[in-house]
């Protein structure tokens, strides 16, 4: 399981998945809208994730 | 796979292509890319005194940052940042700490208008009053500042973190709504015609994407916390900025072309528009603007009439 912080919606959810990718696609998130963000370093939706990482979607849009 | 450039760890994939850069060398294509924009469409000029119009989000210091960098390593220009506050709280409060912080670290001076001194109230306590959509008085508002007191402060050019997202929307939005004439001031360098009553407005950011945008200032610790206007989602832009988003998913490139082709026909637009609609002065606060009265005044002036009621 990959714990995901969705920093839009301010939720912690965790899913089962190989990479952000998949989360992605599971949670309905556009990979424009966001980056991905573990233990502070950027990482690519296609890189494969381990059990218990902890992820963070940052919010890509800005202002108003 | 690592970075195109190098064995490094790769932080981003760039849009439409397979190219994928770790964070220096991400930096690197990224400050060139900035830099081949300014220089391509000559948007600074030797002896500008460039005021950058900041609002603490990532966009806005991505501009501050390089400009900053360029003008130091240059010395032919000068910089200063001119900041708005409406008065959102939970919103502008906190970007506006994050913008003071980055201008005190870099030595840069700060100039912050606020709806409240200029126009009696924030824009927070306006919404209370009035039954009108909250972008519908802030962009009048916030555009009248930012003209108002760059030619104050003798500014020669203003610039802002419009990126390619922001300007691919905008060009959607007046295609959508048969505002073609507002598409011709659109560009890298803003206004049809040079008109000493409209500060020119250059966006640095042009070909960046908002998602690189966001990758830069979080590699180069620009900007922390996520700020997203609490009004937007009631927008027209943010349904645009949904649309656009979901053909770019899947169609990746779409919001390149759009800019690619508006640029191909705006010196048409450019030569169409060129005499169309007079500008006069308003007969209030004397802006300029295309009728009797400026948008802004006549906003201000319902505003006055609600509260008397």
């Amino acid at each position: 399981m990959v714990n995901v912080f969705i920093e839009r919606e301010n939720k912690t959810t965790n899913i089962k998945a190989k990479t952000a990718k998949q989360i992605m696609e599971i949670l309905k998130i556009n990979p424009e809208t966001v980056l991905i963000v573990k233990n502070n370093e950027l990482i690519l939706s296609d890189d494969l994730l381990k059990d218990d990482d902890e992820l963070r979607f940052l919010n890509v849009i800005s202002g108003g | 796979m690592p970075c195109k450039n190098c064995l490094q760890k790769p932080v981003i994939k760039l849009t439409n292509s397979n190219i994928q850069l770790c964070k220096q060398h991400f930096i690197k294509y990224f400050e060139k890319k900035v830099l081949n924009i300014i220089n391509n469409y000559k948007l600074i000029e030797k002896g500008d005194r460039i005021g950058v119009a900041i609002s603490g989000g990532k966009d806005s210091l991505t501009v501050l940052n390089i400009l900053n960098m360029l003008r130091n390593k240059t010395k032919k220009f000068e910089i200063e940042a001119i900041a708005i506050d409406e008065g959102i709280k939970g919103y502008r409060d906190k970007t506006l700490e994050n913008a003071k912080k980055i201008c005190k670290e870099n030595n840069i001076k700060l100039h912050i208008f606020s709806y409240k001194d200029e126009f009696g109230d924030t824009l927070d306590n306006f919404l209370k009053k009035i039954n009108m959509k909250a972008c519908s008085i802030c962009g009048p508002f916030r555009r009248y500042l930012l003209n108002k007191k760059s030619k104050e402060l003798d500014f020669s050019k203003l610039a802002t973190g419009h990126n390619l997202d922001d300007e691919a929307q905008t060009i959607m939005m007046n295609y959508f709504r048969r505002n073609i004439e507002t598409s011709a001031r659109l560009g890298p360098i803003t206004g049809i015609v040079n008109d000493k009553r409209f500060i020119r407005r250059i966006k640095p950011l042009y070909f960046m994407t908002q998602k690189e945008t966001a990758t830069y200032a979080f590699l180069k610790n620009l900007s922390v916390e996520f700020n997203e206007c609490p009004y937007s989602n009631e927008s027209y832009r943010g349904d645009v900025m949904k649309m656009l988003n979901n053909f770019e998913a899947k169609y990746p490139g779409t919001k390149n072309s759009i800019i690619t082709s508006f640029l191909e026909i705006l010196p048409l637009l450019h030569k169409h528009y060129k005499d169309y609609t007079p500008i006069n002065n308003c007969k209030i606060c004397n802006e300029p603007c295309s009728q009797e009265i400026c948008q802004t005044c006549k906003i201000v002036e319902s505003l006055k009439k609600v509260k008397n009621v």
